[in-house]
């Protein structure tokens, strides 16, 4: 394959060409609407006037929880919690920024105004903010049916694992906190929605950035009593970013679907920055508890986690599953033979949480990672020492939790990182560093990085004897079409819709270098439309599925279709279509050599297609599609094998804090990935680049913190702070070792969140290692020179 | 996050904007760069906007008198990269760290005086250099020391019904020696504590701290000079900082660590200016 530098799509966003939500205007007569929102983050409502709203000049509709109750349906969650969600409030409001009502009118300047003219009695009610706290019996109570705050709790255990911690020479402990942070996208949500009444019942079309699970598309029909057939949503190919935040925009989809049906009219609903930060969504908070069993050579024999998520006030879908992720790869790296597990997961009084890029990795490996070091100083041996003991050898390697390791050379990625990346330079650095009094740390961190998610795993929300037969989930199918026009040019139509991540760049080039044509003789079409795009009920874009899975669906679909140009050129070359070959955009026979262009084929069976054979393949327009091997719901023993592919990640980072004013910087980061085959180099580079300032906001700058009262804190980007190109400036090493997967076709695997797991825990061990000689510990993020500041003064 | 409606009033004189000023409820508009977010957010809804952007005489930059002159309608990205703003060396560090370009290119100088938000660094290295704002009211003009101009977070001694025409700057003499420098969590950010400092071959030295208290905080430092090194300054700013801090602080700096950058700042600053001024 060759390859252009340039993605296609960038072009048109450097232009300021894009088209997103915003700027798209796909109906007449859309009027906007407005959000009002809880003040409180706990409050039960005893009454909402709305008739002053109403009457202001301008206004077409306003709902609130009467309109909501009597419409719509709580959305199903993953697990029997009797905690009911909808996408606004009606009896209780349990988080500041949560939906009460929703103002239609001209433009959102009257909205707004009328917005303000919405009177809601409130009674506040006890709050609950902290994650520990609302595990206690006498903590305020969110959803007072269920007689707890906590949503989930299962333990699973597999493997020896008593018998390991009874035979260990040590046991290593650590509690972790992991915070909340967002990817802070650079358009926030968007809907137009639009309430409509056919022949045959009501039905809603929109058009929202909302980016899959496409298991959310029922959800929200669902709850609007709209079947799925009537329910048609249309995603524009630039959303603007999301990187998992996006997924969280469905409860608003039916809320606008709502407001439509009242307005009678479509309805616009552009939600601004500060809603965005205050009650959109984020990463899930955990507060974690890491146990290991450790032999006296430092191997870990047996691991105990204790896993608990705050997901904010509701169990909105797709959560719990920041807990269920990455369960197949819950033992990292390592070569662990026994694993026990206790996950849950507390509602409290604050905004509901989702996927974000990394989605339960970077939660998982801030734990176990930070065990590692650990492990390394109660044994008394290296950080890259333990972790080279215990990795995972022989592939593919089954963990002790179902999952299946498909390939890997995790030593050679260990030993290409501390070369490339200059360990021993570092440790020199360091070295001198603290003979002058200074600080300097090196942390490393070693990742598998899932793709190609197992929806099984949402299963293991609820007990095994508890799931009802015939209801089981698994896989990840993925469709795409793709056709050849009269004049030969080949067009596939994904249904990934992609967040920005160059989609329909790779997918062009795998196209073409599977038809042997020229990039120019192939375009990829990326809008979503669930009336006309072949999609499935896993469709989306999250877990790095575009890779593993979006891939292997086009090389199907081009397969399909080479078999009827082969027929075609049979025709007009005169020989067996078995043989032909397609390459330089001709369909060759390798035997006389003779030759016809790719697109006379083509026509023949366009124009001609009596000429062909009886029983000769005539689909010029036809579907591939990939279900994922190896991808089964989860076994009554609850393992799962909860990804298609698992890739890998060693990441090092060096970092210097001024002793004076305790500020850290960057002195190194490296960073080697294993994504099986490489798809496109510069693609690839740049999601590696993506997901280390990512992971870099989360360990130094972003969190949504909130008062002991519930109030947000950091709900302006005055004080929610992003990386920006000033923060991100660091000196960067950044390698690959391939080893292609032998469940994809192309042996491509996800490659876009490895670092955004990776990168907060080993700068966290980096830290964590400056301050050693002061004693200090890191176990939550972020870290800056506040905060290390007042630990040393603790 | 769209303004609550107001009145909007471009008037083509001083007199005239400060007759509506006196109609009460108004607000000036300038380069609008902390004052356009406060709308949008529905935190402050003024009845009445007065724009001086043209008002013609508020657009000065000119050295005259051993002072700098910016009128009010002055750009700070236009004094950064003026001529003249070398004849205040403190301005001309100090303005990288205000915002970003794309802030600077619409902010003013007098708007971030008259915002008077306690991190900024405008105000702190007015009150440093004892700038002189230049007020217009129903009465008439009078004029504030800069050290007496905040009074405190978000408050000035500029009455409801005048207007910041302008703001001279004294022009750095032989024999002076300046330093600024702050901390913020990342570039373009408020400080979490910051110094503007003007040491004099003679020994003088004054020091203004940002970012710590309500507003800037002067000191007379001129005798913690008598060992100008930065580390044997050290005990003696780190005090100074311990006595002026009095901010709560949040998450992003603490009391305590915004007292230790302000210490370390200080002293650092302070022999680098005496270093200049004895240059």
């Amino acid at each position: 394959m060759s390859w252009t530098p340039a993605r296609d799509e960038d072009a048109a966003l450097v232009a300021g060409a894009g088209r997103f939500v915003d700027d798209l205007d796909p109906l007449p007569g859309t009027l906007t609407a407005a959000v009002v929102r809880s003040p409180h983050p706990h409050a039960r409502i005893r009454a909402v006037d709305l008739e002053r709203a109403r009457a202001h000049p301008g206004v077409a509709a306003v709902i609130g929880p009467d309109e909501v109750r009597a419409a719509v349906r709580p959305f199903p969650l993953s697990t029997a919690a009797p905690m009911p969600y909808l996408p606004s409030a009606t009896d209780t409001a349990r988080y500041v920024g949560e939906p009460v009502a929703v103002v239609v009118a001209s433009d959102r300047y009257v909205a707004e105004d009328a917005a303000e003219l919405v009177e809601v009695d409130y009674e506040p009610l006890d709050v609950v903010v902290d994650t520990r706290r609302a595990l206690e019996d006498h903590a305020p109570q969110l959803h007072p049916d269920a007689g707890t705050n906590v949503a989930t709790d299962r333990t699973f255990s597999f493997g020896d694992v008593d018998g390991a911690f009874a035979r260990a020479a040590h046991v290593v402990r650590g509690e972790y906190t992991f915070p909340r942070y967002s990817s802070v996208p650079m358009e926030c949500y968007g809907v137009v929605a639009h309430w409509t009444q056919g022949s045959d019942g009501p039905g809603v079309e929109a058009w929202a950035n909302f980016h899959g699970p496409f298991t959310m598309v029922p959800v929200a029909a669902g709850a609007l009593g709209v079947p799925v057939s009537r329910f048609r949503l249309h995603v524009p190919a630039d959303i603007g970013g999301s990187f998992g935040i996006k997924s969280g925009i469905y409860p608003y989809v039916v809320l606008m679907a709502l407001a439509s049906r009242h307005a009678g009219r479509p309805v616009r609903w552009t939600e601004d920055r500060v809603e965005h930060l205050l009650a959109s969504s984020s990463g899930a908070g955990r507060v974690m508890g890491f146990t290991a069993a450790v032999s006296a050579d430092g191997a870990v024999e047996a691991l105990r986690v204790d896993l608990v998520d705050d997901v904010g006030a509701y169990l909105r879908p797709p959560e719990p599953s920041t807990l269920y992720r990455c369960f197949g790869n819950i033992t990292g790296a390592y070569d662990v033979p026994a694993v026990a597990i206790r996950a849950r997961a507390a509602v409290t009084n604050r905004a509901p949480t989702g996927l974000n890029r990394g989605f339960g990795g970077q939660q998982l490996y801030f734990g176990l990672e930070r065990l590692m070091d650990a492990v390394a100083d109660r044994v008394g041996l290296d950080v890259a020492e333990v972790r080279r003991r215990n990795l995972v050898r022989s592939f593919p390697h089954r963990t002790p939790t179902g999952g299946l390791y498909d390939s890997g050379d995790y030593a050679r990625a260990l030993d290409l990182l501390l070369v490339k990346g200059g360990y021993e330079v570092l440790r020199h650095r360091q070295q001198s560093a603290r003979a002058e009094g200074a600080y300097y740390g090196v942390g490393l961190a070693l990742v598998v990085d899932p793709s190609g998610t197992n929806i099984g795993y949402v299963g293991l929300a609820t007990p095994a004897s508890e799931r009802k037969p015939g209801r089981d989930k698994s896989g990840s199918t993925e469709i795409v079409r793709a056709s050849v026009d009269v004049q030969g040019v080949v067009t596939v139509a994904l249904g990934s819709v992609p967040q920005g991540q160059g989609h329909a760049t790779v997918a062009r080039r795998v196209a073409a270098a599977r038809l042997g044509l020229p990039v120019g003789q192939v375009r990829a079409l990326v809008d979503m439309d669930t009336a006309t795009t072949p999609w499935t009920v896993t469709s989306g874009s999250y877990s790095s599925r575009f890779a593993p899975l979006v891939t292997s669906a086009v090389v199907a679909a081009c397969d399909r279709l080479a078999e009827t140009v082969r027929a075609g050129a049979a025709v007009l070359l005169g020989v067996d279509p078995g043989g032909l070959e397609l390459a330089d955009g001709t369909v060759r026979d390798p035997s006389s050599g003779a030759s016809c262009l790719f697109r006379h084929a083509a026509g023949v069976v366009h124009w001609d297609p009596g000429a062909l054979p009886d029983g000769a393949p005539l689909r010029l327009a036809t579907e591939g599609e990939f279900v994922p091997p190896e991808s089964v719901a989860a076994t009554a023993e609850d393992r799962i094998n909860s990804s298609l592919c698992y890739g890998f990640v060693a990441e090092m980072v060096g970092v210097r804090i001024d002793p004076d004013t305790l500020e850290i910087t960057l002195d190194r980061v490296a960073s080697v990935h294993d994504a099986g085959t490489v798809l496109d180099p510069v693609l690839l580079e740049g999601q590696v680049l993506g997901a280390l300032v990512h992971g870099l906001g989360g360990a130094a700058f972003e969190e949504f913190r909130y008062s002991p009262a519930g109030q947000p804190t950091s709900a302006t980007f005055l004080d929610y702070l992003c990386p920006t190109s000033a923060e991100t400036a660091f000196d960067l090493v950044s390698d690959h070792v391939s080893s292609p997967s032998p469940l994809t076709p192309l042996g491509a695997k996800g490659c876009g969140e490895g670092s955004s797991m990776s990168f907060p825990v080993a700068y966290a061990n980096a830290v964590a290692d400056a301050l050693a000689p002061a004693g200090v510990a890191i176990d939550s993020l972020p870290v800056h020179g506040s905060v290390i500041h007042d630990l040393l003064r603790a | 996050m769209k303004a609550a409606p107001f009145a909007y009033h471009r008037p083509d004189t001083v007199d005239e904007a400060v007759e509506v000023l006196a109609t009460g409820d108004a607000k000036v508009l300038a380069g609008g760069q902390s004052l356009v977010p406060v709308l949008a957010m529905r935190l402050g809804r003024p009845g009445t906007l007065v724009d001086i952007n043209r008002l013609p005489g508020l657009d000065t930059l000119v050295v005259s008198g051993g002072e700098l002159h910016l009128g009010a309608a002055v750009r700070q990205r236009r004094v950064e990269r003026s001529p003249e703003v070398r004849g205040v060396p403190l301005i001309a560090r100090a303005m990288p760290f205000v915002g970003h370009r794309e802030l600077r290119s619409r902010g003013t100088v007098c708007g971030s005086l008259a915002h008077a938000d306690p991190a900024a660094e405008l105000p702190a290295v007015a009150a440093c250099l004892r700038a002189t704002v230049v007020v217009r009211g129903p009465d008439g003009e009078r004029t504030v020391d800069a050290r007496d101009f905040v009074t405190g977070a978000m408050t000035t001694a500029v009455g409801a019904d005048e207007l910041v025409t302008g703001v001279r700057f004294p022009l750095s003499r032989e024999g002076e020696g300046f330093g600024f420098a702050e901390i913020a969590r990342r570039h373009g950010d408020f400080a979490l504590a910051g110094v503007a400092v003007r040491v004099r071959r003679d020994g003088e030295a004054v020091l203004a701290a940002f970012g710590v208290s309500d507003r800037p905080v002067v000191r007379d430092v001129t005798a913690l000079l008598d060992d100008p090194t930065e580390a044997a300054l050290r005990p003696a700013t780190d005090a100074l900082a311990a006595e002026v801090v009095d901010t709560d602080g949040d998450a992003h700096g603490s009391r305590g660590y915004r007292a230790r950058l302000l210490g370390v700042l200080a002293a650092r600053e302070l022999a680098r200016a005496r270093r200049e001024a004895h240059a």
